[in-house]
């Protein structure tokens, strides 16, 4: 009983800093909500790739390419591109849509390979997605290639222009709080759908396939299906991410989904815990707020130690992050918040 | 037919390389089923090793042999040093992790190289100083130059100097053992431990003068050269049948087989007006109607592995493997 209010307690604390989070970063500047922004966007794919990777035991190296599919897909449906201005609620299903049949279409041939093959597959194919984005400006002029699509149109719900500043009850609220709030909306939504996923008919059956699938097809789960369907799930979370970059980006191009992107939420999903959803969510924060507060501090400690720029701070930065990931998983292999059964599988003895 | 001919050749030579560092992925997995992300690094460390001296000593007037020698020499034991370290600090603790784990560390210690290496050489491309005379043989009507036919007899040499090793000598044998049971292996043994290391120093090594060889080809290195190079020799690895050695021969010389003529034909096959079905305006006077160039090389390399795979889940001359993930 106690521990039940506890629980509560703790639920209502975060809820209410998340709510108020946006204030207090926007007292630090703007950059700092839009940093938050990119902190939730990140959440939203770590949380879509975990029900790939964490729930259905699919190694995918190539997920950042749902997400540019979503991104491009709202990008070409509303920008002066090809002239088409569709509503954000019209497009964001589409978007969705459009990179679960992209997860069916790498899911379908895929079906047979396992584990490492899996995933240069996947990784591959995110780069065949990519090298097309980057391409298609010839002979018909679909994604301007290299360029990037710009002047993409940010979220209007009814009056409300998430672009503008408005007043809201007295107090200033500006475009990229608004896309706070609808971010933090989405992610409630997604945490909503992995958590009843979980333990779910479905969430059980990934969860025999990723221990033995040669086990879970002989207790009659349809294995294909359920496979298809991880993707499918998985990519569409990608793709609504996606779409909700290139509204808050307003330009979009090929270079925003490079294999690094893939590997870093990979890395968010694997560092904060695999299949646990808090851990998930607490590695796609930790990987996304370290470098940017890395970013603000290492040129202020360098002047300060050294009196002058001595290394870059970009590069002091990616150090540290490489360095911060062999260190998490020499200490927590596991991951920061490991889920209950990589605990035990942990403990197992794994004879091979 | 000779565009058919210079690009096979081309594509041969780039092939070996995709084939030597293959070798280090593939040796590594075979033992210890990772996926070593680093390795690409280690290659690009290579490279900018021997860069260093060969420019350093390009001036003193040796023979440019000698020079490319000297710096392979310097770059070698370095990579080795590095893939010795990367084994004992990031992945030797996690022999018993889950999967995953060490997949992360790797991708962790590939972006600390990376960054070392743009720290010791900044981001500026470094260029192969003009010491090696430009000659060129003529072979079934297409040109082969010497830089490439170096390459390939060293790659060649290299590949059958390793399968020597792997299956004549008693440390390959060892390696063999610790592949198929690790366990077994060292009751019977074999120090496991010395033999994963000597693996990843092997293909370090390896991988040291592919980085001097596609350094030279191309004439240029830099910091970031490692990560395209190490995905597509991880997936010639993969195409062969990871684990595999015969294979990641195989497949890193189809790879950049099926690359070059790509390159080379693509253009032509979807140029929609050869078909008579491109726009009157682009066809006109002899005008192309291009669906796909060589700017989509990149994708040959994939799609071959993606078809590849979806036929023979096992790589060409894979085992089936059980599901490890």
């Amino acid at each position: 009983m106690k521990r039940g209010k506890w629980i509560w307690a703790g639920v209502a604390l975060v809820a209410v800093t998340l709510l108020l989070l946006p204030f207090a970063l926007s007292q630090a500047g703007t950059a700092w909500v839009r940093i938050a922004n990119l902190a939730l966007l990140y959440v939203l794919l770590a949380l879509g790739l975990n029900i790939v990777v964490g729930f259905a035991g699919l190694l995918d190296l190539g997920y950042i390419a749902f997400y540019a599919v979503g991104a491009y897909t709202y990008a070409l449906l509303a920008s002066p591109q090809f002239g088409l201005h569709l509503p954000f609620w019209v497009i964001l299903p589409i978007g969705a849509a459009v990179a679960a049949l992209f997860g069916v279409m790498l899911g379908a041939p895929t079906l047979k390979l396992r584990g490492d093959y899996l995933a240069i597959v996947t990784l591959g194919f995110g780069e065949i997605v990519r090298i097309f984005l980057n391409n298609l400006s010839q002979p018909v002029n679909i994604t301007r290639g290299p360029q990037g699509l710009a002047g993409i149109d940010p979220v209007r719900i009814g009056s409300v222009d998430f672009s503008r500043s408005d007043s809201v009850l007295g107090v200033m609220v500006s475009g990229p709080m608004k896309y706070y709030y609808l971010l933090l909306a989405l992610m409630f939504g997604i945490i909503l759908v992995n958590v009843r996923l979980q333990d779910s008919r479905i969430g059980r059956a990934w969860e025999a396939i990723r221990e033995d699938e040669i086990a879970a097809r002989a207790m009659g789960i349809d294995t294909t299906g359920m496979k298809l369907l991880a993707f499918a799930m998985g990519a569409s979370f990608g793709g609504v991410a996606g779409g909700m970059f290139a509204a808050i980006q307003g330009f979009i191009s090929p270079e925003s989904f490079v294999l690094v992107e893939s590997v870093m939420v990979v890395s968010m999903v694997v560092l904060g815990g695999m299949g646990n959803i808090a851990g998930v969510i607490l590695g796609a924060a930790l990987l996304s707020f370290v470098p940017e507060i890395l970013r603000w501090t290492v040129e202020p400690a360098e002047r300060a130690l050294f009196g002058r720029m001595l290394i870059e701070p970009e590069v002091i930065r990616m150090l540290i992050f490489g360095l911060a990931l062999v260190l998490v998983m020499l200490f927590r292999p596991a991951g920061l918040l490991p889920s209950v059964v990589r605990k035990r599988e942990l403990t197992r003895d794994r004879a091979t | 037919m000779d565009i058919f001919v210079q690009q096979l050749i081309n594509g041969l030579t780039l092939g070996a390389v995709y084939a030597i560092v293959a070798l280090g992925y593939t040796m590594v997995y075979g033992i210890i089923q990772l996926i070593n992300f680093a390795h690409g690094e280690v290659v690009m460390i290579g490279a900018m090793v021997a860069f260093t001296v060969i420019n350093a000593l390009a001036a003193a007037g040796m023979p440019p042999l000698v020079v490319v020698l000297i710096g392979t020499g310097c770059a070698v034991p370095v990579c080795m040093l590095v893939g010795y370290a990367m084994e004992r600090l990031a992945y030797r603790p996690l022999r018993n992790a889950p999967r995953l784990a060490p997949l992360i560390t790797a991708i962790g210690v590939s972006i600390i190289l990376q960054h070392l290496a743009m720290l010791v050489w900044s981001r500026n491309v470094m260029a192969f100083p003009q010491i090696i005379p430009l000659t060129t043989y003529n072979f079934a009507g297409a040109t082969i130059t010497g830089v490439q036919l170096a390459i390939l007899c060293l790659c060649f040499a290299m590949m059958a100097g390793l399968a020597a090793l792997v299956y004549r000598t008693k440390l390959g044998t060892a390696m063999r053992a610790t592949a198929q049971n690790p366990q077994v292996a060292r009751l019977m043994g074999v120090d496991v431990n010395r033999v994963i290391a000597a693996t990843f120093v092997i293909g370090a090594g390896l991988g040291a003068v592919a980085g001097v060889m596609v350094g030279t080809y191309y004439g240029v290195a830099q910091y970031t050269m490692g990560s395209v190079l190490g995905l597509k020799a991880f997936a010639a690895a993969v195409l062969g049948g990871i684990g595999n050695i015969p294979g990641a021969m195989v497949g890193g010389l189809l790879l950049g087989v099926v690359e070059a003529l790509g390159a080379g034909y693509i253009g032509d096959l979807t140029d929609l007006c050869r078909y008579g079905l491109g726009p009157e305006a682009s066809c006109a006077d002899g005008g192309h109607f291009i669906l796909f160039g060589s700017n989509y090389q990149d994708v040959f390399a994939f799609a071959v592995l993606i078809l590849v795979l979806v036929f023979k889940p096992s790589g060409l001359l894979g085992e089936r493997v059980g599901d490890r993930a």
